[in-house]
């Protein structure tokens, strides 16, 4: 954290942004070659993934094992069949098992299988759940997975916007409040996010919900969901509460800290002074010449909090019982659902290289260097 | 060295930073205890050595100390075996040839407030054909006697008297553990129920019919607080693994810390020094890894493979290896090479490697440390984190295993708070402890930040 503060700080002063014929393409083409390279991630994390996940060949085992039940039970189930003695039965299974393996490159090198799953995965092309299922009833991993995105979106959407734009007009406010009390209060606060959100979570739920029974201990909605809407959203948001509230504390205090000290080192640079000289107001200065410099870096940082953000989901999911992606994987780990748990790991590469897409969109549009075609990001 | 000792002046200008430093030298000092009082072999064997290591604790059991704060005394567990010495009394007779009594009282004072949590009564006999017999009683300090049954005893016997449904109902509804102990006045006025204290006896009329046949028997009045911590579902003694999750969380956070903070400095000098090919591979490697989802593929490995610790430990070395901080470092070894000291090195003729080692990496080593010091509570939570998700080490006790038995067996639910709360505020004062000092140390050594 310390280094990478210092590393921000080393970047060149942008240069305020002089506007070119050819903005739009630059950004576009940088925006090309983070996509692909984010691309290439992706591409890069899920074959580890099932690399990691089908070294002990466990990817083999299930597939084969699904293809010897359906065509047993195809076979079973053919009344033109049904005169043939039990051996013979079986060597027909069998028989059509191997073509099957064929037919699906099972019998091939292990490398060109793996790339076979690879292009499953990355096409969210995930077979089916051992024992997880939807809420409509299917055992399509896909559907089991995706129904459970909003949720997790939900709650880490409100929890890191809430974050972003609080601990913005904080530590505004506190750098022109340099050194009073409320400031020293947040430069000692700033080590509680060493401790994980799920940690304050559990803390959350001990005072609120065990000791005070104010807050549900977890959950998303009161069992049975309520029926009318605004009922239904109430209750959505008392079980936000203390997800949301374990996120922000774990953060906030941090976050208000590298804001502030950023702010405060750009707001000794000369133009600063130069803009006070003029007789600008605060209200100018501030969205001028401090927050538009030190957007692009904090935007950087903000993608790498989400990174760990998306991950901390996983436990902070399981502490709330939040049905979102991290529970689900929980519960795949609890019941060795092997799909899903590939599936669930798969799709979360996915979200992180996402949203980290989106924020380099962000970047490119904010940083002047990209906009101009100054030197590149180092 | 003396460079170290000013570093260290520097730091304990920092109120929070000392602070810090003693919250860090107690966690060692535990550790080190740990480690000497309670030989490895022996927390293990504690941990994990089955029932007759626990057998006579008492099941989620307090802490001992919360009797302080709540002011009434709760029960400690009793134990009465008739195969020691103690107040247990033991009276044979011979009736004929074969046959002979074998009488067992047990005496006990019970003064505590509060009830017992669970009464087992463990039967041995010795015989080679036929069984002895039991007959029980249950006296109370007020004089009156409570029939507990008769049984004929086998080889070990365990008769649990708590969960004895008739004597419940004999009992008018009250659970045995309260209704032995229940003084009769408070329950006819229905006012609630408080033990009887005194003396209190359990009486055993056994027969046994072969010569050499003997019978033993040992009571267990299982007690509501047990040592340090207390204990869990299995009644084991939480203390044991507070005691060693502490050697355990340091060693994997700073073995992982130095691990992946050493290899990213190496590699970050490596490749600023050379430049070229090998710098553009080892940044485009840093890219890709910034965005693996390293809890997942630990998730992933921890089911599939192993949940052994150290290889955990050494995943996480290895995906820290091309961590993001590779940057930082070599904005900054960029820097040192143009520097005067290199040039002059390069004229008389030292090795690239000799320049990377000797020259560049002693030049910017300092800022490791901050680095390096904040790094150990994220990998002391990692390791609690994958424990929560009950992909912990399956043999060693540690701090996220307790958190993770209390959370399956829903203690907040419960109500055993001390089950969460202990191992937390470990982890909590790990964490808080070493971000603290890292934050002094990342102001000492990045001077910007120092008058801000």
């Amino acid at each position: 954290m310390a280094t990478e503060t210092l590393a921000k700080r080393q970047w060149a002063l942008p240069r305020i942004g002089i506007r070119v014929p050819d903005t739009l393409a630059r950004i576009v083409k940088y925006v090309l070659y983070r996509g692909v390279a984010l691309f290439v991630t992706v591409v890069i994390g899920v074959y580890l993934t099932v690399l990691i996940a089908n070294m002990g060949g466990y990817l083999d085992t299930i597939r084969i094992s699904q293809i010897r039940e359906q065509i047993g039970a195809s076979i079973l189930g053919d009344p033109a069949l049904q005169t043939l003695s039990a051996n013979e039965l079986r060597a027909n299974i069998d028989e059509r098992v191997a073509i099957e393996m064929r037919r699906l490159n099972l019998d091939q090198p292990f490398f060109l299988r793996s790339i076979n799953y690879l292009t499953d995965a990355l096409t969210l092309n995930l077979g089916r759940a051992e024992f997880l299922s939807s809420n409509s009833g299917s055992r399509q991993v896909r559907l089991v997975l995706l129904e459970r995105i909003p949720p997790t979106l939900l709650l880490s959407a409100t929890a890191n916007l809430s974050l972003f734009f609080t601990a913005i007009f904080a530590a505004l406010f506190l750098s022109r409040r340099y050194g009073s009390f409320l400031d020293r209060l947040v430069i000692a606060m700033a080590p509680s996010s060493s401790v994980p959100a799920w940690f304050y979570g559990i803390f959350l739920i001990l005072i609120f919900a065990s000791v005070l029974h104010i807050l549900p201990f977890g959950g998303m909605v009161d069992v049975p969901p309520p029926e009318s809407m605004p009922q239904y959203v109430a209750s959505l948001l008392k079980h936000m509460i203390l997800p949301v509230g374990a996120l922000i504390f774990h953060s906030i205090f941090v976050g208000i800290y590298n804001w502030r000290t950023f702010f405060l080192i750009y707001s000794s640079e000369d133009y600063v002074e130069m803009a006070k000289a003029k007789g600008l107001t605060s209200g100018a200065i501030e969205r001028r010449y401090i927050l538009r410099p030190t957007l692009p870096p904090i935007v950087t940082s903000f993608a790498f909090t989400l990174i760990y953000l998306w991950q901390g989901a996983i436990i902070l999911e399981t502490v709330f019982a939040w049905p979102g992606l991290g529970r689900l994987l929980y519960q795949a780990i609890s019941s060795f659902d092997v799909p899903v748990i590939v599936g669930n790991v798969v799709l979360l590469a996915y979200l992180l290289v996402t949203s980290v897409f989106l924020l380099d969109i962000v970047y490119a549009l904010l940083d002047p260097r990209v906009k101009v075609g100054g030197e590149r990001r180092p | 060295m003396k460079r170290l000792i000013g570093f260290f002046r520097e730091l304990t200008l920092y109120r929070s930073a000392v602070l810090g430093i003693l919250i860090i030298g107690g966690l060692i000092a535990l550790a080190l205890y740990a480690v000497i009082a309670l030989p490895y072999n022996e927390a293990i064997r504690r941990w994990r050595g089955g029932e007759e290591i626990w057998g006579n604790y008492p099941r989620n059991a307090l802490p001992q100390w919360v009797t302080i704060f709540t002011g009434n005394s709760l029960p400690m567990t009793i134990v009465l075996d008739s195969r020691k010495e103690g107040s247990v009394r033991k009276e044979a007779q011979v009736v004929s040839d074969d046959m002979s009594t074998a009488d067992i009282i047990m005496p006990f004072e019970y003064t505590s407030d509060g009830f017992p949590s669970e009464i087992n009564l463990f039967l041995t006999a010795k015989y080679v054909q036929k069984k002895p017999q039991a007959t029980m009683f249950w006296k109370t300090p007020d004089g009156r006697q409570i029939p507990l049954g008769d049984t004929t005893v086998g080889a070990a016997e365990r008769f649990a008297i708590s969960i004895d449904q008739r004597l419940t109902s004999r009992l008018g509804g009250l659970s045995p553990e309260k209704g032995l102990f229940v003084d009769p006045a408070t329950v006819s006025s229905g006012a609630k129920p408080v033990p009887l204290k005194g003396r209190y006896q359990l009486v055993i009329e056994g027969l046994t019919f072969e010569e050499d046949s003997t019978l033993e028997a040992k009571l267990v009045v299982y007690g509501q607080v047990y040592g340090l911590a207390g204990t869990d579902h299995r009644r084991r003694d939480i203390t044991v693994a507070l005691l060693w999750g502490t050697p355990i969380a340091l060693a994997f956070g700073f073995l992982a810390a130095v691990g992946s903070t050493l290899t990213t400095f190496t590699i970050a000098a490596i490749g600023s020094w050379f430049g070229g090919w090998l710098d553009a591979l080892i940044q485009r490697i840093t890219e890709i890894n910034s965005v693996l989802p390293i809890l997942p593929i630990l998730i992933l490995i921890g089911t599939f493979y192993t949940r052994n610790i150290w290889v955990i430990l050494g995943v996480v070395i290895a995906l820290g290896i091309f961590s993001l901080s590779i940057k930082t470092y070599r904005s900054m070894f960029l820097q040192v090479k143009e520097m005067p000291y290199i040039e002059a090195a390069h004229a008389y003729g030292a090795s690239n490697l000799r320049i990377v080692f000797q020259y560049m990496m002693p030049k910017i080593a300092p800022v490791l440390i901050p680095a390096f010091v904040t790094l150990i509570p994220a990998f002391v939570f990692l390791e609690a984190s994958l424990s929560i998700l009950g992909l912990g080490d399956p043999v060693l006790p540690t701090w996220g295993k307790v958190l993770n038995d209390a959370y399956t067996n829903g203690a907040l639910y419960k109500g055993y708070y001390y089950w969460v709360i202990e191992p937390a505020v470990l982890l909590m004062l790990t964490g808080l402890g070493f971000a603290t000092v890292g934050f002094a140390l990342d102001r000492i050594f990045n001077p910007r930040l120092r008058e801000l």
